[in-house]
């Protein structure tokens, strides 16, 4: 225990003493805006991304690692729009790093550059795990990429102008590349268009809105709810009415209530990587959508 | 729906045009044919629209990014680069929301106010009036809980940043009877360089591993048989703390604190010194996805004059060192259907000075071990373990309220939870108690409950 824990130290102090090789140290929130903050950033940053694709965001352990990771940050890419609201404040709070405070620019939150949906109407937690801002759930839309990687090409930038003609030069070719892949998995998405589909938890709208899809019900009575037996009797006497084509949920959900319902109605259960790391095939931002899109269209057959 | 009728209405103008085209270009062709066919052409065309329109949808999302980009540049705040398709087809019977209206007003700065409300049920087989813990004076706060119904502590935290560099929180609590205390009441920097961070005001210390968090955050509705004997339950006071956090890649957190001196074990200060002291060294790193652990050295020097407990009166020094291990698990690092919490720590006291005017000098020491398991969803389990070892003093003093009369107090809790979500919970306790001569079975009921802004949990 002793000597991994000094050999552990003497390395800690080397790196600390040699500096770090790249020029941004990114603290990523989620794996997806790791994956993008490496597009935009390639070499010139060094990226730690908090949670892993199993992980769900809205519930994370403040542990004394992250704490850790914070404190040398130059920057958070974290979604914001409260996904973190429970746990990254208080990592902020004990990092001491005046970069990464509320209100420093090196706070760069995805959702302030993407119009939010479902905006709730008033604020009552009455209502369940609401979002003041809207929906945060804002990666399971790849348009949403195009603008969020342009907006960090510009913070990176900003933050370290040194390099900003590499990081504005990355993100063309991100864009380029990218928009590309969204012409491709448009027309493999195309049968989804107008399917009606069930959800387990209200983490899909931004998914729904790009494929067309129709949410019919959700499998929690509100957000962050979890279930009874008897709502989900509720939910099966609605798809005896408006059947549905599938129920997805997300790699880090409970898989119970989707298979419960889905099992009872005869409608496949599918479970989506919702973040790179989700599933096995998701490793990286191309693949994540390629493999969502193969799930629903294998679920739609 | 209306969004999908017009696109059904512009694939059928296109379709339209489109046909008008075809009609041109081939005017030999029938006008009139089966509408399948037709049907068929406008799905094509659909198709091909749909497709057109979400292009052109992600060229014009990425000319407006590139527009609040340079707008962006001009005005420090992040511009919104409005969401390209607007599409909307929800089936759930909410109704359509709308984004509120956000009008500046003199409340806008407001700082962020939660309120903790709990309340409690006990039932013990003996009088908590007359409870001790032989070799172990109380401080009042340590004291057990009155039998029957009672309103526990309400809590009130007013928190807000200050300004760019400050950031504060005040803690009111009410106790049952009416009477309000400053809990807590602290100024904390939030811009200063290499890692530190300045506290000042009246907070509690962060020694051990449990001594920081509130009531409310604690795993079992009381604190284990250790910092209820040596620290009156919860060590706090006026003072200021120092914290830098190594920029190692694992953590590594160290401290000082100099306190006013005037709480328990301390007591009487009314000197230009600070009488109380502390020291501590926290560090902690994950094994693997699933565990992470915490370990902390603390230690804590306090000046007592005539401090009182009870009958007695106490003038001289206590120093005690605590060492806490807590480890943490929760399958693939999602703590909300299972998760695993166990912690232990280690307390020893040295006391030396004048126990009612006469010689004293005890080393004391205690432990306690405690394992909470959430087994389901809002389901948890406990069960903690502690102990106290006492000393027993000088002749004259023998058979007073320092004399452990040779026995080892200890203590066995077992734990049931409900949440009903991350902001209420209802517990009930089963402590079976032989710190007294005579041993006690105590149950109890508490619902705990927290309102207002989300607060970020401690790990």
């Amino acid at each position: 225990m002793i000597k991994p824990m000094l050999s552990a130290m003497i390395a800690a102090l080397t790196v600390g003493l040699a500096g770090p090789a790249a020029a941004l140290q990114v603290f990523a929130c989620e794996p997806e805006w790791g994956a993008l903050a490496h597009e935009i950033g390639g070499d010139k940053v060094s990226v730690y991304v908090a949670t892993t694709g199993v992980q769900d965001p809205h519930l994370i352990q403040a542990r004394p690692s992250l704490i850790s990771k914070a404190r040398t940050a130059d920057v958070t890419v974290c979604t914001g729009a409260e996904l973190e609201i429970g746990w990254l404040p208080m990592i902020v709070s004990q990092s001491a790093n005046k970069k990464i405070m509320p209100g420093a620019r090196g706070v760069f939150q995805p959702t302030d550059y993407v119009h939010l949906l479902e905006t709730p109407a008033s604020l009552d937690r009455s209502q369940g795990d609401i979002h003041a801002g809207g929906n945060p759930h804002i990666q399971a839309d790849p348009r949403n990429m195009i603008p969020v990687g342009k907006a960090m090409a510009d913070r990176f930038a900003e933050l370290d102008p040194a390099n900003a003609g590499l990081y504005h030069g990355r993100y063309q070719t991100f864009l380029g590349n990218w928009q590309g892949a969204l012409k491709r998995w448009q027309a493999e998405a195309a049968p989804l268009r107008g399917v009606p589909i069930a959800v387990q938890h209200r983490s899909w709208i931004y998914l729904e809105t790009w494929l067309g899809l129709r949410r019919v019900i959700a499998l929690e009575p509100k957000p962050g709810v979890p279930a009874s037996s008897g709502y989900l009797a509720q939910v099966l006497e609605v798809l005896k009415k408006t059947p549905v084509k599938m129920i997805i949920r997300a790699a880090y959900e409970d898989d119970r209530p989707s298979t419960f319902v889905g099992g009872r109605a005869g409608v496949p259960a599918v479970m989506l990587p919702y973040t790179i790391g989700g599933t096995d095939q998701a490793k990286d931002l191309y693949s994540l959508y390629d493999d969502t899109l193969s799930r629903m269209l294998k679920a739609l057959k | 729906m209306p969004r999908s009728a017009s696109r059904l209405a512009i694939a059928v103008f296109a379709a339209g045009i489109s046909a008008t085209s075809q009609a041109n270009a081939a005017p030999a062709k029938p006008t009139v044919t089966d509408l399948a066919t037709l049907q068929q052409q406008i799905n094509a065309l659909r198709g091909d629209y749909e497709t057109k329109i979400s292009e052109l949808e992600t060229r014009l999302k990425a000319a407006e990014a590139e527009l609040a980009a340079a707008h962006a540049a001009a005005t420090p705040a992040p511009q919104l680069a409005p969401e390209a398709s607007s599409e909307v087809v929800i089936a759930d019977s909410e109704a359509e929301p709308s984004p509120a209206a956000v009008t500046p007003s003199q409340n806008a700065m407001n700082p962020g106010v939660s309120v903790v409300l709990n309340g409690n049920y006990v039932a013990r087989t003996r009088d908590a009036a007359f409870a001790s813990i032989p070799g172990f004076p109380l401080s009042d706060n340590a004291g057990p809980e009155r039998r029957g119904l009672s309103l526990g502590e309400s809590e009130v935290t007013f928190g807000a940043n200050v300004d760019p560099y400050l950031s504060a929180a005040l803690t009111v609590s009410f106790d049952g009877d009416g009477g309000a205390s400053v809990e807590e009441g602290f100024v904390q920097t939030t811009a200063l360089p290499a890692g530190l961070t300045v506290k000042a005001g009246r907070f509690y210390s962060a020694i051990g591993y449990l001594n920081e968090r509130h009531g409310h955050n604690w795993s079992f509705i009381d604190m284990p048989l250790p910092y209820r004997a040596l620290l009156g339950s919860q060590y706090g006071d006026d003072g200021v703390q120092v914290r830098w956090l190594a920029p190692t890649p694992f953590f590594l957190e160290a401290g000082a604190e100099i306190f006013r001196g005037d709480r328990f074990p301390g007591g009487g200060s009314d000197k230009n010194r600070a009488q109380a002291q502390s020291l501590f060294l926290h560090t902690g790193s994950d094994i693997n996805d699933d565990s992470s652990w915490l370990g902390a050295v603390s230690y804590l020097h306090t000046a007592a004059r005539d401090r009182v407990t009870g009958a007695d009166s106490f003038s001289g020094e206590n120093g005690i060192g605590i060492a806490s291990l807590v480890y943490k698990w929760a399958p693939g690092g999602n703590p909300a259907q299972r998760n695993l919490t166990l912690s232990g720590e280690y307390f020893y006291d040295r006391q030396t000075g004048d126990f009612n005017a006469l010689l004293a000098k005890l080393n004391r020491s205690g432990w306690y071990a405690q394992g909470v398991y959430q087994f389901t969803n809002r389901w948890s389990l406990g069960l903690r373990y502690g102990s106290l070892n006492g000393d027993r003093p000088a002749k004259v003093l023998l058979k007073s309220a320092l004399d452990d009369l040779g026995r080892d107090p200890k203590a066995i809790t077992g734990l049931l939870e409900y949440d009903t979500s991350e902001f209420a919970r209802l517990r009930m306790q089963f402590t079976h108690d032989e710190t007294d001569l005579k041993a006690n079975d105590e149950l109890r009921f508490q619902y705990t409950v927290v309102y207002g802004p989300h607060g970020a949990h401690r790990y």
